[in-house]
């Protein structure tokens, strides 16, 4: 038996039967579907009357995404929410890295473990417990700030005002412990023997910080910006589960992920999501250019 | 691995090939499938069952899926024209939006004939089946025809009567703000339903409620600025209890008496009498809405994909005429699911004069009949979903933030118009 196996298969095949199974799924599942959202993209296409009834309409989804007001706004949208939860989510993750680094030596790992819990829980799970934590009348939230402030209930889901800061905390509290294990993985990279010569030196502990831990940082950081930047502008899941799946009230936590699959699947206009699909990759494309040259130049001067 | 384990395992493969060949052998055709959505897909199966006797050898099956999942389901299947069942339920809404592409057979065909059963439906029934070319793509099952549905102790209570709620939607209001002084009651669940039913109340007949015949976008036009200014004056009264259908609040709000109206489908009776408020029974009434408004909340139709298996869609057409032809099957689910029949045969039954028990007796079935039979055509455009968001979303600035209304429409009218020809 065992000898015919090399009769029935050419040796030089084998390589490639041995990686199929992923080629095959990649092709399925990725390479095909982006190719024919790329051809769709070119598409005026009634969804409900077949796969013939596509018709070549050049740029036009292109130029009708771009001149739709609500693309603008849910780009807004986007960038708000990226900027909002992304800032914060590095501000607190570094130094709390280096607190924990050096302040925590046994409990390090429970409390980075911690931290980091949110981010492997289940998206459905985190919407449906914040929503019930920004209840209007019985959540947690408005409760707490009643005590503490005294304010009046807050609409958090059906307010145009409340719902982008309401989605922006979550976002903020379920990436944070990612972030933290990131730069936690970095300050151990680093070598002790800088920080004992500097304190050799008469460095305080803020020089230590400036000079040695954030230039040891700055890949590290590199790589956690970019990851931001991509995550924030492919922001879909909590927002959408939080709004029912339609962006909320004055479609103010609608980001460009949830337009275009509305687009898609509420409004049967393929082409136009494709088309705005290709548009947001080419702006993420952009802005992870641009995250790159920031911080690549201070390294050269650095 | 041994050679005994291969040996079997060729035996169990060659074995299991032989049945699947022998099987196809043994079928001509593959079963006749349905799909539906609950309810519906119950008045299905005992269709089949009864078609059982007269049809030997046929296989049937109904494929059953949630609302929601078997409309989705229905659109990717008909979008890829793969695994499309025989027979489709579509309800109204989506119908719509079939009928604007080309997936659903031409029932007008000579192979089907559906013209010479138009006389024998509700006309706006059969006019809503229809495609932009004029041609029948789906039958009628059942229909909602939309009434007032009011509490008649609450507004006893508050010394009005059926004629100040019905008499304009400006007086509908002004009972409202009695009502609400006199017994605490809200007029309605959300202003949401208020300016929808306004606006199509003010649409002629024929006509999109947010497109003319011609695409021309009509949003500021005066049915929705009076729409608008009626529902800014509701919010302003405090007269709506800002809680949507079918959530718990609004649930519980109709338990105790908390909203004295309601406007919906015939079928809404029902629903409350079975579980959303049983408590109330006989404290409610129904009326023709105010200003003699006449429109459908929801229905039922029956479509063959136009890909579908070609050497069955005859038996398709067969079951989709005993589906919605035959008058005592149309009057059995009446009776059972309160699914009011499109068919006008099924509706000079004696059970149309009975009294309702939960609305305190009333001839309530007369009364919706009356209704289905004046309830004018609405196109749909193939934009309408997102005008309905676009338009509600202006309704929260005008309410939230005091947005001036010819403002707010003109700039719903900007988005419209943008893409009112993709």
């Amino acid at each position: 038996m065992s000898r015919r196996i090399p009769a029935r298969i050419p040796g030089n095949w084998a390589p490639y039967i041995l990686v199929s199974p992923f080629l095959i799924l990649f092709a399925v599942f990725g390479l095909f579907p982006l190719l024919f959202s790329l051809w769709l993209a070119f598409q005026s296409w009634e969804p409900t009357s077949g796969l013939d009834a596509m018709q070549f309409v050049g740029l036009d989804n292109f130029v009708f995404a771009l001149t739709d007001g609500w693309f603008w706004k849910s780009l807004y949208n986007t960038l708000w929410l990226a900027i909002v939860s992304g800032v914060p989510q590095h501000l607190v993750a570094l130094p709390l890295a280096v607190f924990l680094h050096q302040g925590l030596k046994r409990w390090r790992g429970l409390v980075s473990g911690a931290y980091f819990l949110p981010y492997i829980t289940s998206t459905v799970a985190i919407a449906m417990l914040f929503g019930s934590l920004f209840s209007t009348d019985y959540g947690l939230v408005n409760q707490a700030l009643h005590a503490l402030f005294g304010t009046e209930n807050i609409n958090w889901m059906r307010s145009p005002d409340a719902i982008k800061p309401a989605v922006a905390i979550i976002v903020f509290w379920r990436y944070l412990g990612f972030n933290l294990v990131l730069y936690l993985a970095a300050l151990q990279t680093l070598p002790q023997d800088l920080y004992q010569a500097a304190k050799l030196d008469g460095a305080s502990a803020w020089q230590q910080f400036l000079r040695i831990t954030l230039p040891g940082l700055r890949p590290m950081i590199l790589f956690g910006v970019t990851l931001s930047v991509i995550g924030g502008l492919q922001l879909f899941e909590e927002p959408f589960i939080l709004t029912n799946g339609k962006g909320g009230a004055d479609q103010q936590a609608m980001t460009v992920g949830i337009y275009l699959y509305r687009l898609a699947f509420d409004f049967s206009d393929f082409g136009g999501a494709s088309a705005l699909a290709w548009i947001m990759f080419g702006v993420i494309a952009a802005l992870t250019w641009l995250t790159n040259k920031a911080f690549a130049e201070r390294q050269v001067k650095a | 691995m041994s050679g005994l384990h291969s040996l079997h395992r060729r035996h169990l493969l060659a074995a299991a090939l032989g049945g699947a060949v022998g099987l196809g052998e043994a079928r001509e055709l593959p079963p006749l499938t349905v799909a539906a959505f609950p309810l519906v897909d119950v008045i299905a199966r005992d269709l089949l069952k009864s078609w059982a006797p007269s049809h030997p050898g046929l296989r049937t099956q109904v494929v059953s899926r949630q609302f929601d999942d078997h409309h989705t389901a229905m659109t990717t299947a008909l979008s890829t024209s793969g695994h499309l069942p025989d027979v489709i339920a579509l309800e109204t809404s989506y119908l719509g939006r079939f009928a604007l592409g080309s997936g659903l057979e031409d029932l007008s065909a000579p192979a089907f004939g559906a013209e010479r059963f138009k006389d024998r439906f509700v006309p706006f029934a059969i006019d809503t089946a229809r495609n932009r070319q004029g041609a029948i793509v789906a039958m009628p099952s059942d229909i909602g025809p939309g009434s007032l549905f009011y509490r008649h102790d609450l507004l006893a209570q508050a010394g009005l009567g059926e004629a100040d709620l019905t008499r304009s939607w400006e007086s509908y209001v002004e009972a409202g703000a009695q009502l609400k002084a006199r017994t605490g009651a809200y007029l309605i669940g959300d202003v949401r339903l208020l300016k929808d039913i306004i606006v199509r109340a003010g649409t002629p007949p024929g006509e999109g409620q947010y497109f003319d015949n011609q695409g021309r976008v009509q949003v500021t036009s005066p049915r929705f600025v009076r729409a608008f200014e009626l529902a800014r004056q509701v919010r302003r009264q405090g007269l709506d209890a800002r809680v949507e259908v079918w959530f718990n609040d609004w649930a519980e709000m109709l338990k105790r008496g908390r909203l004295a109206t309601e406007m919906s489908g015939g079928w809404m009776a029902g629903q409350m009498a079975n579980w959303v408020a049983p408590g109330t029974a006989g404290k409610w009434r129904v009326a023709q809405l105010p200003e003699n408004t006449f429109c459908s909340y929801g229905g039922t139709y029956y479509a063959i994909p136009r890909r579908s298996a070609p050497e069955k869609k005859q038996l398709a057409w067969q079951l989709i005429q005993a589906l919605t032809l035959d008058r005592q099957r149309q009057l059995d689910a009446f009776r059972s699911q309160d699914a009011f029949p499109a068919l006008l045969a099924a509706q000079d039954d004696a059970f149309f004069d009975q009294p309702v028990p939960f609305l305190g007796g009333q001839h309530a079935r007369v009364l919706w009949r009356e209704a289905a039979r004046r309830i004018p055509v609405v196109r749909l455009h193939k934009q309408q979903k997102f005008a309905d968001e676009v338009v509600n979303a202006e309704l929260d600035n005008v309410l939230e933030y005091g947005k001036p209304i010819p403002k707010a429409l003109e700039d719903a009218q900007a988005l419209l118009i943008h893409r009112a020809n993709r």
